[in-house]
């Protein structure tokens, strides 16, 4: 999932014709007043964090200027800054404009349904998980048709609009969707749409692209920036892996798995500080690098637990007696083994041929490395 | 009788000549499986593990009579090669290819549906009725003939799950591994129906995991009646609460799709959640000698 922030959201609206107000991105306070100045953004102005978590209002990083150094001022204030984890290194510059309403439109998926969802609620410019149900209109989207004209009638009927309002709604849901559609959107919403005099402004944006989809959007790889250094160097090599707060490793194999391993340890007095999923895979090689992997992130102890489904346990033993070979001796960790299924017997005769044990039982196996990691 | 599979089913590997394709063609005919044609364009004529290959679907079931299609096209070329095979009228569609964007899936689904072709996938190791025939990638060895029906979001976890209950000298009639993708052909409430209809299933083994509401809407269809007793194991009790989609995601789902929210739903509908996968096969165990005594 890529999230993007407001000021790439809102070049994506503006390239699909989804009205934005007067914005400009500003790297440093110098920018932002030379920007001021010559009037591409004019002032009063409103200077915006572009970090990614929400409540930035209330959190000091949106600001008001009324003159460009009132704006290099409030510039100065945010960039550099830390908002919920995340440096702000851009700030969106953008015109004030005057706010007869404030609306919430999105378009997301419902799983449930397998349908894209509308969903509106004239309820706009608050969290809209307090707007009540009953305040929310929702309308299914059939993919094949796409959004029709009626459903975005009938959107402009429950904001209660009117007049010249109507059109304006009909247009922007339109380019909404295609934006959604065309860029392989999870999400896409607005809040607050405000009414401006017969208009209509996005005045935030919130763009979620979809991963998957990478091939076809090769632009978004770049901005894949909420992963620790680990975290990426595992996604170049295409193995699930998340740091934790915890201080024991898991490497198990498939995604339901792992979740489960997960859930017994720390049912058990376990922390897990890294967990990382080796997948379907049959190449010793990749085995290995997971476990390189995972000395890299300096576990207390690891837990290796796979179900050879498709994957061999032989595969498995092999990838990771060759891995323990190469660790260097500063980062060894206490490992605890459970390998079970396909070629279980042949990758029990490896593991004890390097001197480790496997405990076929998952509860002991999750109590023995808990153990290990309040030993060491 | 099975579910979905059985000695009428006659397989169309699409993406045969791949190293999957292959290697998952051998396991499926050593199960028993009659794969009767591969599809990769533009090597039609050729042969893989005794398998006729085709250029087309079409030509797969005029020439060899395939209904069910195993799809092993890698994700940018899987939405083609499923509206092809339902378009030569393929019943059933297994899609294991993973990575498909829910966009392309929002267009195979419907379409799909709308020729009366059912999908199982994307992501998911497929169907099997052990003595009988699998489609996908289920291993071979996990399984033994039995009266448990299985249905699961995910792939290793239901491995582990189905050799806990071999181990207590228990079989499956049908197991699905329905995948875990935001967009799934077929879900819980739409696999449930098909196991109440078995003769051969005594009760029903349910393995999910926190995302999404098909647990929550799984709950609801047992609650309305589901005759068969239902053992529910569901991963993720310690992960955090998700973010991924949102505040739109958040009134979606309305505080559903977190593991407590399913857990509760599955024991207030009656069914049995395990805490831990060992526990599912103790339980399914238990239930099978009450079942046994009557």
């Amino acid at each position: 999932m890529v999230k993007l922030t407001e000021g790439r959201g809102k070049e994506l609206f503006r390239k699909y014709g989804v009205p934005v107000p007067k914005g400009a991105i500003a790297r440093s306070p110098e920018e932002a007043e030379r920007v001021l100045r010559s009037g591409a953004v004019p002032c009063p102005c409103v200077v915006k964090a572009q970090v990614l978590a929400g409540g930035r209002g209330k959190g000091g990083a949106v600001r008001f200027a009324s003159t460009p150094e009132e704006g290099k001022a409030a510039a100065a204030a945010i960039l550099g800054s830390t908002f919920q984890e995340e440096t702000v290194r851009e700030v969106l510059l953008e015109e004030k404009v005057a706010i007869a309403r404030e609306l919430y439109v999105s378009i997301a998926l419902d799983r449930t349904a397998r349908l894209p969802v509308l969903m509106t609620s004239a309820r706009g410019g608050v969290e809209v998980e307090s707007v009540p149900d009953e305040e929310i209109e929702r309308q299914p989207v059939e993919p094949f048709p796409g959004l029709a004209a009626y459903e975005r009638r009938r959107a402009s009927r429950s904001l209660g609009l009117a007049g010249a309002l109507v059109g304006e709604l009909d247009r922007l849901l339109s380019s909404l969707y295609q934006l959604f559609d065309h860029e392989d959107a999870e999400l896409v919403e607005i809040n607050p749409l405000a009414v401006v005099g017969e208009r209509l402004v996005a005045l935030d944006a919130k763009v979620i692209i979809e991963d998957d989809a990478s091939f076809r959007h090769p632009e978004y790889a770049t901005l894949r920036d909420d992963r620790t250094p680990l975290e990426e160097l595992a996604r170049e090599k295409e193995i699930a892996f998340v740091q934790l707060d915890g201080n024991i490793g898991v490497i198990a194999n498939g995604a339901g798995l792992t979740m489960a391993t997960l859930d017994v340890l720390k049912e058990f007095g376990g922390a897990p500080g890294v967990f990382l999923d080796l997948g379907g895979t049959d190449d010793p090689k990749k085995v290995t690098e997971a476990f390189l992997l995972m000395a890299q992130a300096r576990p207390r102890a690891v837990f290796l637990n796979i179900f050879g489904g498709v994957t061999r346990c032989d595969t498995v033993a092999n990838g990771l007696v060759a891995a323990l070979g190469t660790v260097p001796p500063a980062d060894r960790f206490p490992l605890v083994a459970r390998i079970r299924g396909n070629h279980e017997e042949e990758g029990l005769a490896i593991l004890r041929a390097a001197g480790i044990t496997s405990v076929p039982d998952l509860r002991a196996s999750v109590q023995a490395v808990v153990a290990a990691a309040k030993e060491w | 009788m099975s579910v979905l599979v059985d000695a009428e089913t006659r397989v169309v590997v699409q993406g045969i000549t791949g190293h999957q394709g292959t290697n998952h063609t051998r396991a499926m005919r050593e199960f028993g499986t009659k794969v009767v044609a591969g599809v990769t364009p533009g090597k039609g004529g050729s042969v893989v593990e005794g398998v006729p290959v085709f250029d087309t679907v079409r030509e797969a079931v005029a020439e060899v009579g395939a209904n069910a299609a195993c799809c092993f096209v890698p994700a940018p070329y899987a939405k083609d090669a499923l509206l092809e095979a339902v378009d030569a009228g393929v019943r059933l569609s297994v899609l294991v290819t993973e990575h498909i964007p829910f966009h392309d899936m929002l267009v195979m689904y419907h379409y799909a549906r709308s020729k009366g072709t059912r999908i199982i996938g994307p992501n998911c190791p497929g169907i099997a009725s052990p003595g009988r025939s699998k489609v996908g990638i289920i291993p071979n060895t996990v399984f033994r003939p039995g009266r448990v029906g299985v249905i699961s979001r995910s792939g290793t976890l239901t491995y582990e799950i189905v050799n806990g209950i071999k181990e207590h000298g228990l079989g499956q009639s049908t197991c699905i591994g329905l995948g875990g993708d935001p967009i799934v052909g077929t879900s819980f409430v739409d696999a449930l129906p098909l196991f109440e209809n078995d003769p051969d299933t005594d009760l029903m083994v349910l393995v999910g995991e926190i995302g999404g509401t098909a647990e929550e809407d799984a709950a609801e269809l047992i609650r309305r009646g589901f005759s068969k007793p239902v053992v529910a194991y569901i991963a993720g009790r310690s992960a955090p609460p998700g973010k991924r989609m949102g505040h739109a995601g958040a009134i979606i789902s309305r505080g559903r799709g977190t593991a407590d929210s399913k857990v509760q739903a599955l024991e207030r509908a009656g069914a049995r959640v395990a805490k831990f996968p060992y526990e599912v096969s103790e339980i399914v165990a238990e239930i099978s000698r009450g079942l046994a005594r009557r």
